[in-house]
C-alpha cells in the first residue's frame, strides 16, 4: 500500500441498534484490501467493543481509522462523562452499566480488557466531564 | 459438523440463507451476554442465544460466525434477518431451551469455542 487510507465515522449516541456499523464497515474495507483474517478479527473486536462503549456510556462519538502498510490505527473520541478510575475500569468484570444494558447483552465489564488484549498498542486519555479518547494500534504483520 | 446437521439435531427451522447450510462448523458457544462471547470465544464458532437484538448479528459478524441459533422459541426481527442475509449468515430457530440445545450438540460431538 503506497498511501494510507483514512476513514471517519460519526457514532450516534441515541441508536443502540446502529452501534457497530462503523466497525462492520472497517471490517469490510480490510477484507477488500486483503488484510489477513487474524488481523481483521483483532481490529473488528477491539473497535466494536470501543464503539459499543461510546454508545452505552458516552452518548456516541467519533472514530478515525488510518490504514497504512504497517498498522491499523484507531482513534475513538467521545464527549461523554469520562472515566473516574481507569485502573478500575480496566479490571475484568468492572462495569457501571445499568440493568437495561445488561438485558441487551452487554455490561459484563469485559470490553476494555478485551480491547487491550486484541491490540498491539492501547492508551486511554480521559477527563471527568470532558470525555474519553481511546488510541488503538494493531500491526498488520 | 454441517449447519444442516445442527439444524436436524435441534429440530430447528432455517430462517435465512438455507443455501449455506453445507458450511462446516467447528465449535459452538451458548450465551445471552454478547460481552462474554466477544471476550471468551477464540475459534470460529456458532452462536446459540436467547437474546434478540441487532447486536447479536453484529457480534457474530465481528467473530466471523456463520450461523446463529435462537433458542427457547425466540424469533429474530426482520431487520436482524436482513442483516444476517447480507453477511452470509444462516439463522436457525429452535423451541429447545439453551441447556438442552447445547447438550444435544455436545453429545453429537460439537465442542466449545474457548479452548477450555
Ligand atoms: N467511553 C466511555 N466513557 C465513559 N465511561 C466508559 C467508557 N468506556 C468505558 N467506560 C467505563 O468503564 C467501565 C468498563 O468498561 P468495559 O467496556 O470494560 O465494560 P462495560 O462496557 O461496562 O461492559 P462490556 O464491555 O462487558 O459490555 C464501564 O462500565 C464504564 O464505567
Ligand atoms: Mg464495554
Amino acid at each position: 500500500m503506497e498511501e494510507s487510507i483514512k476513514l471517519h465515522y460519526i457514532v450516534p449516541g441515541d441508536d443502540f441498534t446502529r452501534a457497530g456499523a462503523a466497525s462492520g464497515d472497517v471490517k469490510r474495507t480490510l477484507k477488500e484490501l486483503g488484510v489477513s483474517p487474524a488481523v481483521i478479527r483483532n481490529v473488528s473486536i477491539a473497535m466494536y467493543e470501543g464503539e459499543i462503549n461510546m454508545v452505552i456510556h458516552a452518548n456516541g462519538g467519533e472514530i478515525d481509522v488510518e490504514i497504512t502498510g504497517e498498522d491499523i490505527i484507531m482513534t475513538l473520541r467521545d464527549e461523554g462523562p469520562g472515566i473516574e478510575n481507569v485502573e478500575l475500569a480496566m479490571k475484568e468484570g468492572y462495569s457501571t452499566a445499568p440493568d437495561n444494558i445488561r438485558t441487551l447483552g452487554f455490561g459484563a465489564g469485559m470490553g476494555l480488557p478485551n480491547i487491550k488484549k486484541y491490540t498491539d498498542e492501547f492508551s486511554i486519555d480521559t477527563e471527568l466531564g470532558v470525555g474519553t479518547t481511546l488510541n488503538l494500534r494493531v500491526h498488520i504483520q | 459438523m454441517k449447519i444442516s446437521e445442527i439444524c436436524d439435531i435441534l429440530e430447528g427451522e432455517i430462517i435465512c440463507r438455507a443455501d449455506l447450510t453445507d458450511t462446516q462448523v467447528n465449535a459452538a458457544c451458548g450465551s445471552d451476554m454478547m460481552s462474554d462471547v466477544l471476550a471468551f470465544v477464540k475459534e470460529q464458532a456458532t452462536l446459540l442465544t436467547g437474546l434478540v437484538n441487532p447486536q447479536v448479528v453484529r457480534t457474530a459478524e465481528m467473530m466471523d460466525m456463520h450461523c446463529i441459533i435462537f433458542v427457547r422459541g425466540k424469533r429474530p426481527t426482520l431487520q436482524m434477518i436482513e442483516m444476517a442475509e447480507d453477511r452470509d449468515m444462516v439463522m436457525i430457530c429452535t423451541e429447545l431451551e439453551m441447556f438442552t440445545a447445547c447438550g444435544k450438540l455436545y453429545s453429537a460431538g460439537l465442542r466449545g469455542g474457548s479452548g477450555k
